[in-house]
């Protein structure tokens, strides 16, 4: 075709072999490949559908699974098939009403108590009513509900207490002491770095907070215990500073995310055009000034993302405090007291053996869904802020 | 002629039997987003000679340049509506592949591309992919050749395409469009990065590539489009919406010396763009 | 205030200046925190890592041979011989049904001398820096205290460190499999993460349509998610890991479904479950670092590959991919060290706590270094902290020469285009 150079000679023919030439043609190869490279970008979604969905499986069974403890209690007499009290041994674990207890194969529910007599409504959930013999034990059913979980302090799953605060409590403590360390001192570095370092200072400080950044939590775990823990006993004296405290997790997890804050908030200040620097320089400012009343306030956004996103980080944190916070749950606002944190619980329970369909494992879904949306809300708002911050500047 | 906006699946109706032209378009709008860069363009390219494409920048040369080999729709979200005629068939039906016409509606940038390979690689690589099987040795040497390289660049053939001159690299890569056996070359403001000699021989190639291609080129610069082309198309905006509409297009002697337009007029003489 | 010429307004710009050096001071002394923060993190391993210690032994060589002569200077029969009096008739039988004698190195038993009979103990151990500035003092207590005791000084970190398996015991406790624990799981991990991350980067760089409203919503969602994903904290990788690899994968996991029915492993808790939840941990990572990798590979390559006449796929292929590869492959570097020092997501994933077999095949149960750090850190005696700041120097080793290497990836490849 390509050889048809004279026009006059071109004809219908020509038409049918430039069609023929450039029609559609099924490109297999291209396809595939394609679709390969979408399954690839749509996996991580999957993923996300992932982790949303094992976290939330498991969470609701660990708030709707019934589990059955012995109360150490027995019927005090006979039980026919129909009868609704009984009296029960003095023994025990006291019931309330509204509970769910277990008589052999029966389930009841407990309608009211006087002293020792219970009145109970026979054959809950499609169990049989049927003849229980004096001395049967009575089984209570413990369920965690949701206003135990989010409304109360103690977490101790040994005795069926599952209060989130514990653990929550321990994980503000630890990240709020971080990012009292990690706040002023990121922003100071990244003012430093931004507004007054030379480049040659910049080009070897920035390798080091980087190195920082590399270096893996549970080193930093192992500093912690070996280092900053000891640092505080003898400052502060030993009986007040216990072996594993909150305090020690939290200033070593400040110096883990100082990094972050200091190189995020250095891209925002950098990116702070320097007609703004000049504007201010031509006032009459001093540097000083310039960095902190007209850097700053224009970088704004970009810095509050840096500590949303240090924040998050130090939330979901797990080394530091699984080696040196403290393993035992412990609702303190003392900072030099041992607390687990929601992280270190996770991973002192699953170090062990943990057995599937218990409820310590159910109930690491429950804190692994907590943190993962505590997490997520402040990465989604730090993007927010970051994506509004750049179209200020674009 | 129809307005050119329909498209059916039928060959005779997207056809036309005047195939006198390399390549013609009907009616054709180009649109980013909801912006229209181009305005209801007719325009017919003769066979073995090379168009200009002059006018103030953004007016849609390039624009119109790139919708002849539908390299528009690749990086920005271009809409294309009307025909674009190549023999006779309408490179944007929805049967035409665009890979295809690409293959054979060369195209040379603004600025040299050559790829990151040696030189020999960069000649050979276009005609590879499209499964030449002749020999690949001759095929390098005679794209060289054409695109009068070849006695410069037949020691190091070896070397990497980007060790060559800026006027070098700019040839090397018309004899790579060239291996690929286009009908047709487009050319982009091909000099704009180079020096005034290679600017030179660029354009010497031009009019030796008219022997075997239709050669349209994108210019700035007047005394190019005035040395080199046959015909030349003028674009300018439309004062209402922007968007870039031809203004005149004929033999490049007649625009130069008698443009019957009063805006092709300022332009050519400098009063305006 | 510049027309301003009275006292007042030298003071208050005397003033103004000194407040701006207090603060430029301020900012510096911050940086240098920071600075002083990583020497001190490493001072203090390498105060455990190194010192005296005081090494008592159960039975003093010098009372197993006669007395001019020393355990090392007799040769293999003898050696045997005593051995042979000074273990008891079951461990010596043992020990020769496991090897004969006669096949072992001299070394070898001498070795086994040490390790049945003198056992030696560390009674006491002193940092680096008290065995540097307080020597003397160390060899007065050593003498007081342990009269026994011989006093050296130990390098925690040696060969023997980490070729020796796992053991109970700190002093012969090593970490070769840690190491080949992390070697393997990591191994997994990008063989599982590499392609599908590159893949993934590719299709949101170059095939993804911004045209189609519809398309770009999805893409726009597929882009948020993978940023939000990178945000997730490691133990949350590591609950899903035990969820879907070790719980509902158990069959594949495990081994069963090929046959290998070794109830140790059986549970899933093994190299690929921990490797592919390291995979998904680092996906993210490689997904973005590469995307930044193929954007900055300049379009007007992919223009005169286009315009040549080819496809998507072949531009990619040929001259996006390479061109981006230098920057994909630092990218993944310094991802997979990221994952190289993770120890929370393998602690749930289960990592054991105690296993003294290499690893050999996928389905293996698995240690890895930082996991072992961990629980050596962990552990209440202190000469474990010993052996843990060893271990800790040597997981630091191998990720500095990882980014070493990326260093160099990225140096070598620009220079070349």
């Amino acid at each position: 075709m390509t050889n048809e150079k004279d026009a006059t000679t071109l004809g219908v023919a020509s038409e049918r072999a430039t069609l023929a030439a450039l029609r559609k043609r099924p490109r297999i190869k291209e396809t595939l490949i394609q679709a390969f490279l979408f399954v690839c970008g749509a996996l991580s979604i999957l993923i996300t559908i992932g982790i949303v969905y094992e976290l939330g499986k498991e969470s609701a069974l660990f708030f709707t699974r019934k589990q059955w403890e012995q109360t150490n209690k027995a019927i005090a007499w006979d039980m026919d098939a129909g009868g609704t009290t009984v009296d029960v041994t003095t023994s025990g674990a006291a019931l309330r009403v509204d509970d769910l207890i277990l008589l052999n194969q029966e389930m009841m529910r407990v309608v009211s108590i006087e002293g020792t007599r219970l009145t109970v409504e026979r054959g809950i959930d499609g169990t049989v009513s049927m003849a229980h013999s004096k001395d049967t034990p009575i089984q209570v059913a413990t369920e965690v509900t949701l206003r135990e979980f989010f409304g109360t302090t103690e977490w101790n799953p040994q005795i069926g207490r599952f209060g989130i605060w514990a653990l929550v409590n321990a994980t503000m403590m630890t990240s709020l002491i971080a990012l009292a360390v990690a706040l002023p001192l990121g922003l100071s570095v990244a003012i430093y770095l931004s507004e007054y370092a030379s480049e040659k200072a910049r080009a070897t400080l920035k390798p080091i907070l980087e190195v920082l950044a590399g270096v893996p939590t549970v080193v930093y775990g192992y500093f912690a215990l070996t280092f900053m823990t000891p640092l505080l006993r003898s400052i502060i004296g030993q009986d007040i500073v216990e072996v594993y405290n909150t305090a020690s997790a939290g200033l070593v997890m400040g110096i883990l995310i100082l990094p972050i804050v200091s190189s995020m908030s250095e891209d925002a200040l950098s990116a702070v055009p320097n007609s703004l620097r000049e504007a201010a320089y031509g006032l009459g400012a001093t540097k000083l000034e310039t960095a902190l009343k007209v850097v700053v306030p224009a970088a704004f956004s970009g810095i509050a993302a840096a500590f949303l996103v240090a924040a998050s980080r130090a939330i979901g944190e797990t080394m530091i405090v699984a080696v040196a916070a403290g393993a035992g749950p412990n609702f303190t606002f003392n900072p030099f007291r041992a607390a687990e944190t929601m992280t270190g619980h996770i991973v002192r329970i699953s170090g062990g053996d943990l057995s599937y369909n218990s409820l310590d494992y159910n109930s690491l879904f429950a804190i692994g869904l907590m943190l993962f949306f505590m997490t997520l809300g402040l990465n989604v708002v730090s993007q927010q802020i970051v994506k509004r911050f750049r179209e200020v500047y674009e | 002629m129809d307005n050119g906006r329909i498209h059916t699946t039928k060959l005779d109706s997207w056809q036309d039997t005047n195939v006198t032209y390399a390549i013609e378009a009907q009616g054709l709008n180009v649109y980013y987003d909801n912006f229209r860069a181009l305005k209801n363009v007719d325009l017919k390219i003769e066979r073995h000679k090379v168009t200009a494409i002059i006018g103030p920048s953004g007016c849609g040369k390039s624009t119109v340049l790139r919708a002849f080999n539908r390299m528009n729709e690749l990086f920005r979200s271009a809409r294309t509506e009307g025909r674009v005629l190549f023999n006779g068939l309408d490179i944007y039906h929805d049967q035409i592949d665009p890979v295809e016409v690409r293959r054979h509606i060369g195209m040379v940038f603004q600025k040299p591309n050559p790829f990151p390979k040696s030189i020999y690689e960069n000649v050979a690589w276009g005609a590879r992919i499209h499964g030449y099987r002749g020999n690949m040795d001759d095929l390098v040497y005679q794209a060289l050749t054409q695109a009068a390289l070849w006695d410069e660049v037949k020691d190091k053939l070896g070397q990497s395409g980007l060790s060559l001159s800026g006027g070098q690299q700019q040839r090397l890569c018309i004899a790579r469009t060239i291996a690929t056996q286009p009908e047709i070359i487009l050319m982009d403001e091909p000099a704009s990065a180079l020096d005034p000699i290679a600017t030179l021989r660029i354009e010497e190639l031009m009019r030796e590539l008219t022997n075997n291609y239709t050669i349209i080129v994108v210019t700035h610069n007047m005394q190019q489009a005035g040395r080199v082309s046959d015909n030349t198309a003028f674009f300018s905006l439309d004062e209402t919406d922007r968007a870039g509409v031809l203004i005149e297009y004929g033999p490049t002697l007649r625009i130069f010396s008698n443009p019957a337009s009063k805006m092709t007029e300022d332009y050519i003489t400098g009063r305006f763009g | 205030m510049s027309g301003d010429r009275g006292p007042m307004a030298g003071t208050r710009l005397t003033r103004r200046y000194k407040v701006a050096a207090l603060w430029r001071n301020v900012f510096r002394a911050s940086t240098v925190v920071g600075i002083i923060v990583l020497g001190l993190l490493l001072i203090n391993i390498a105060n455990s890592a190194f010192g005296y210690v005081a090494v008592t032994n159960r039975v003093d060589p010098g009372d197993l041979v006669a007395e001019d002569r020393a355990l090392e200077d007799l040769d293999h029969a003898e050696l045997v011989a005593i051995l042979e009096v000074n273990i008891s008739k079951g461990l010596f039988r043992k020990l020769a049904n496991e090897k004969p004698f006669a096949e072992r190195e001299r070394a070898e038993v001498l070795g086994l001398i040490y390790e049945n009979v003198v056992k030696p103990e560390v009674a006491k151990q002193w940092t680096l820096l008290e065995s540097i500035t307080k020597r003397s003092e160390i060899v007065a207590e050593a003498t007081t205290a342990y009269p026994s005791a011989t006093l050296r000084f130990e390098s925690w970190l040696d060969v023997a460190f980490i070729t020796s398996p796992q053991s109970s015991d700190a002093v012969k406790a090593g970490i070769r499999t840690a190491l080949l624990g992390s070697l393997w799981t990591i191994a997994i991990a990008i063989v599982f993460a590499f392609p599908i991350g590159v893949g993934a980067a590719i299709y949101l760089e170059e095939y993804a349509d911004h045209a189609r409203p519809a398309a770009r919503a999805i893409n726009q969602v597929i882009q948020t998610n993978i940023s939000n994903l990178a945000g997730v904290p490691s133990i949350i990788y590591g609950i899903l890991g035990l969820a879907v690899f070790v719980r509902v994968l158990e069959p594949l996991t495990s081994g069963a479904i090929f046959g290998l029915t070794d109830s140790t492993t059986a549970n899933g808790r093994t190299i690929i479950s921990a490797g592919l939840t390291l995979g998904l941990l680092i996906l993210p990572l490689i997904i973005i670092n590469s995307q930044e990798a193929i954007r900055a590979v300049p379009n007007s390559l992919r223009e005169a590959a286009f315009g040549l006449g080819a496809t998507r796929w072949q531009t990619v292929w040929s001259h996006v991919l390479p061109n981006a590869m230098p920057g994909i492959l630092t990218g993944t570097i310094l991802s997979v060290s990221r994952a190289m020092g993770e120890t929370a997501p393998l602690v749930v994933v289960g990592a054991s706590t105690y296993i003294t077999a290499d690893p050999s095949e996928p389905f293996s149960k698995f240690t890895t270094l930082p996991i072992q750090i961990y629980q050596w850190t962990t552990r209440p005696q202190d000469v474990f902290r010993n052996i843990a700041a060893a271990a800790i120097i040597a997981l630091l080793m191998l990720l500095l020469s990882m980014n070493g290497v990326a260093i160099v990836l990225r140096n070598r490849f620009s220079k070349r285009t």
